[in-house]
Formats: C-alpha cells, structure tokens, sequence
C-alpha cells in the first residue's frame, strides 16, 4: 500500500450518477444518526460514560430482582412498577442525551448545513425526538427483557410462561408511556438552551421544581388531592401507571382518564413547540 | 413556469432569476426591493456591502425564506414550490461557524452527504473525494477542533460539494483567510467552476476579490440592483495603457495628440486608450522622441469598481 501511495493520481473530478435518495432517506438517516448518539456509539469514550452508566444501573436493578425473584418465588416488582423505580434514572439520561442531540448543534451552528438540505425543519426536530423517545424507551425495555427471561426460565410449561409474556407487554407500554412524556418535555426544554451543561441543568430542574407543586396541592384537600399528581412529569406518569397497569401507589380517585388525556397533552403540546421553536430557530 | 422558458439568455439555461423579487421582514426592513436579475453559468460573483440582502438573497434561492413579492427560479425550478428539489441539486456554503469541533472532517462530511440523500457508501467514498479536491486529503480523519481557519473554511466549501451539485451558493468563502488563503480559496472555486462543470455563486463584499475568478458579476446595494452583466462584456474595449513620465507629461499628452491618442491625466500618470496592437509603439515612439524618462508602461484593466462608479444603477 505504501509504495502505491507515494504515486499520486489526479484522476479529476467525477461527476455523481448513483442514486439520490430524497428526504425520507436523510431523514431515516438523522434518525438512526441521532440514535447512536443517545448511546454515544460513534462518539468518543466520554460520550459514552452517562448514557451507559445509566443503562449499567437499570440492568443491574433487574438483574436483582429477577435473582431475588426466583429465590423467593413471588414477583417482588411488576413490569410497569420497575420503570416507576428507575424513573429518577430516567430523568438523568434525558438530561445527559437530550442536550447532546440539539444542543450541541445550536451551539456549533450545524443548523443551516440541515436546512439547505432535502429535509425539512420539522422533519430535523422530530428525527431528534424519536430518535431520544426510542433510546428511552429502550433503556427500560432491555432490563424488563430481561426480567422476562429470567421469570420464564423459572416457569414450567407454556402456559405459564405465556401468562408471563401477557404481563410483560403492558411493561413495554408503560415504559413507552414513560418514553414519550420524559422525551418531549426534555428535548423542548433542551432545544431552548445552546450549553450542554446548561440545557442539562435546566432539563433536571423543569422535572423537580414541579415536585413541590403536587406536594402543595396535594393538601389542598377535596379533589385536587386526586388531581395534584398530575403537576410533575414523574407522578403524572405514574398517576397513569396507577389507573391504567394497577400499580399500588398514591390514590388518584376516579380521575384516571384524566391523567391519561393530560399526559397526551403534555406531549402534544411539548411536540408543537418543538416543531414552533425549529421554525424560528437559525434564519 | 412559463416566465422561465422566457428568461433565457444567449440561448443558454438561466441558472438564477428572479422577477421583481422583493423581502421585507417584520420590522419594516426592507432586504431586497424589486430585484429583477438573471444569470448564467459558470461562476457568477454578488457582490455588495455587508447588509445589501446577499445572504437574504440566497436563503430565498435555497426556499429557506418565502419571498415577499416576486418570482425566482433556481436550476429552473421555484425554490418557493419545490424546496426539497432545489435544495437537493444545490450547495450551500454558510458565512459563519458550522462544524461541530468533535467529529472528523470525513465523519462530518459523511453525514452531510447521507442528509444530502447519498447512500452510506456512496457518502463515505464521495466525502472522501470532495475533502481531497479541496486539499484536506491527509488531514481527514483529524477533529476539526484542531483545524486552522483556512483549513474549516475548505471542510465547509467540501461539506457543500460532497453530494455533487449543480450548482454551489458560497457566502464569503474567503472570510476570515489571510491574503494565501484567499488566493487558494478563488483557485479552488475557479477550478470548481471551469474543471468540475459545476456553477458557482460567490457572495463578496470584496469586488476586487471576485473579479477575477467571476464570468458574471451581480451587484447590489441596499437590496436594489446596481448591475448584472459578463465580466467580460464589463472590461473589453475599456482597457487602458497606463503612462508614467518623471518629467514632461505635458509636452508628451501634446505629441500624442498629433498621433491621434487621446491621454487623460490621473495624477502623475497618463491614461490612454488601448484601441489597437500598435498603441504601444505610438507612445514609446513618442516618448522617445521627446527624449523622456519612462517610468512606467503598462495595460491596465478597468477595475470593475470603476465600472459601478462610472455607471451607477443602469439597469433599474
């Protein structure tokens, strides 16, 4: 190779007449792109520490209870309650991840490169929310895989371990329910701020400030008890996970549907502002 | 689209052109006011002052902002129509900072090319070629972090080639380059235009600098167009023998008048018309005649600078 190296051959510049793929493609592309970056694949070992740390400390969490489940032989923890445990966790990666997919190219001034190409405003923003929706959604599925497995090896016969597979995918749904709330309000969050560090920060804290909110109409008394939970990212979620996958945790009353609509909402209205904020961003 | 097919010139494909093309933004900020121009290949040099609507022009011609008034075709299509077309065949090559410092200039150039619509592999071998015909070859698979300006300024001339596009929009490619700089830069467009087959928009607030490496010029100046028209046709039959005499000026403006050459002064130096091949020898002629020390003799083209002086705003 060394010797063909030291001749050089201008052979000029050649014209491309392979194919184009047009906007869907780049789009897929930014997608699978974006996904990558969640996980730091692609990137330097840094990238990789929080994004892998996280995901280390959820596998182990089930790893645990899968080993303590099959030593005492009852289900210390549903599919749905193990995301409610790891939410904490959960925030922490949208903090680390989010920032690393928008920020970063506020800050470097990418944006016009994107724009004056094939692919849309719109279609740059949402490439970056379900590439972060699919990465958190992950996160939780591959432990509650793997509590799956570990229960079914502990199962005789089909048609337990069907029954198993039965509570497993409302687990999967969950964790998408989580996926998605946590992903659209940190990704809107962190589009506003062009700092990692800041847009980290900020991500932590729109999730916390809101946690004293529920406490405080929490004791307000009468329905806004019930209603109060819907205040926080976290116990709006979980509000869901009490109504809908029979989770024992805080009483909601009879307002179950209305955490589901309001989680819908959340998400809805943190997608347009998104898509709002891409519109005005770098003219 | 039928005002396209009208909107040829010289029988050629009209690259650019716009019909009374006017942005005003919120604010009442006027950008571009009435801009009818049309152009054809190969490098077309716009050139204006900083805030002459440069770079709002090109943000219409690539469909990024919706013309207030007006009609523009690019390629011979409507950016305001077609955006994802357009945008697909050109390359656009920003004023400011636009790499991320961490990645390598193949990885970044890489990605370009798959947003551009390039498959993987056809991305990676095409990022290859466009960083290596703009002289980043060796240095590739450094971070860009550590790049000079000179060269981040070819990684982002590479990002806007590497999908191969008909046409090239560069805003201030030679921005922030030293003097070695900005030469190898107007080669490198220049070639890129001449050798790649490719045309090439330069946006400048330096004339002098596009001038040279431009077939057509398009000035503007508070949105409104100053002149649009071949170099060539600006600076044939303009050009002028520039006379230098320490002494004697006046008796040699005198002797070449008998021969027929009109000199003008301009300071202490002589400007005479260069009609034919023999107007050399006429002045040397008469310089020898009058037995005087000649400084200087040399062609001098008309600086297209004069040209926008001499005739402001005749083609309004």
């Amino acid at each position: 190779m060394s010797t063909e190296q030291s001749v050089i051959h201008d052979i000029g510049y050649q014209r491309y007449t392979g194919a184009r793929l047009g906007r869907w493609y780049a789009v897929r592309s930014l997608y699978t792109h974006a996904l990558r970056t969640c996980f730091g694949l692609g990137r330097s070992v840094k990238a990789k520490i929080f994004p892998w740390f996280v995901v280390g400390i959820v596998v182990i969490v089930a790893a645990v209870v899968t080993a303590v489940r099959s030593q005492i032989g009852e289900v210390v923890l549903t599919y749905p309650a193990f995301s409610d445990s790891v939410s904490f966790l959960l925030l922490l990666f949208c903090a680390a991840v989010a920032p690393e997919l928008v920020s970063r190219d506020l800050r470097t001034g990418v944006l016009p490169l994107y724009f004056s190409r094939p692919l849309t405003r719109s279609d740059y923003a949402l490439a970056k929310l379900a590439a972060l929706i699919t990465a958190v959604w992950l996160v939780l599925a591959a432990p509650l895989l793997l509590m799956f497995i570990g229960g079914a090896f502990n199962l005789d016969g089909l048609r337990p371990v069907w029954d198993e597979f039965l509570d497993f995918l409302p687990g999967l749904a969950y964790a998408a329910i989580y996926a998605v709330v946590f992903s659209t309000v940190s990704l809107l969050v962190a589009s506003l701020a062009s700092r990692r560090a800041v847009a980290a920060a900020v991500v932590v804290a729109t999730f916390l400030v809101t946690t004293p909110v529920v406490g405080v109409l929490g004791i307000a008394g009468g329905d806004a008890q019930y209603l109060a939970f819907i205040a926080s990212p976290f116990t709006l979620v979980q509000g869901i996970g009490v109504w809908a996958f029979e989770i024992e945790s805080f009483d909601i009353g009879q307002y179950g549907p209305t955490y589901g609509l309001a989680a819908a909402f959340l998400a809805g209205i943190c997608t347009l502002l998104l898509v709002a904020r891409y519109r005005k961003v770098a003219q | 689209m039928t005002w396209l097919e009208g909107v040829t010139y010289g029988g050629q494909v009209t690259l650019i052109a716009t019909e009374s093309l006017t942005k005003r933004y919120g604010g009442g900020v006027t950008a571009l006011a009435d801009l009818t121009v049309g152009v054809e290949p190969v490098i077309i040099g716009l050139v204006g002052a900083n805030g002459a609507g440069k770079t709002t022009l090109i943000k219409i011609l690539l469909g990024l902002l919706a013309p207030t008034s007006g009609r523009v075709a690019v390629l011979g299509l409507d950016p305001a129509v077609e955006p994802e077309q357009v945008r697909a065949r050109v390359g656009y090559m920003p004023e400011h900072d636009c790499l991320p410092p961490d990645l390598s200039a193949a990885e970044f150039v890489t990605h370009m090319g798959r947003m551009s619509g390039l498959p993987k592999t056809a991305a990676r071998e095409r990022a290859s070629e466009a960083l290596r015909h703009v002289g980043l070859y060796e240095e590739r698979y450094r971070q860009i972090g550590g790049y000079s300006t000179g060269m981040k300024q070819r990684v982002k001339l590479a990002q806007a080639l590497t999908h191969d596009p008909d046409l090239l929009l560069l805003d201030e490619p030679t921005n922030g380059l030293d003097p070695a700089g900005r030469d190898a830069m107007l080669t490198l467009i220049h070639r890129i235009g001449t050798e790649f087959g490719i045309s090439v928009v330069v946006c400048s607030h330096l004339l002098g600098e596009v001038e040279r490496i431009c077939d057509w010029l398009v000035a503007i100046d508070g949105g409104r167009l100053l002149r649009a028209d071949r170099v060539a046709s600006m600076t044939t039959a303009r050009d002028v023998l520039v006379v230098e005499v320490s002494e004697g000026t006046d008796e040699l403006v005198t002797q070449l008048a008998t021969l027929g050459l009109v000199a003008t002064r301009d300071g202490h130096t002589l400007l005479v018309p260069l009609s034919t091949d023999d107007t050399y020898d006429l002045i040397i002629g008469a310089v020898a005649d009058l037995d005087l020390p000649l400084h200087r003799l040399d062609q001098r083209r008309h600086r297209v600078a004069e040209l926008f002086r001499e005739e402001p705003a005749d083609v309004h």
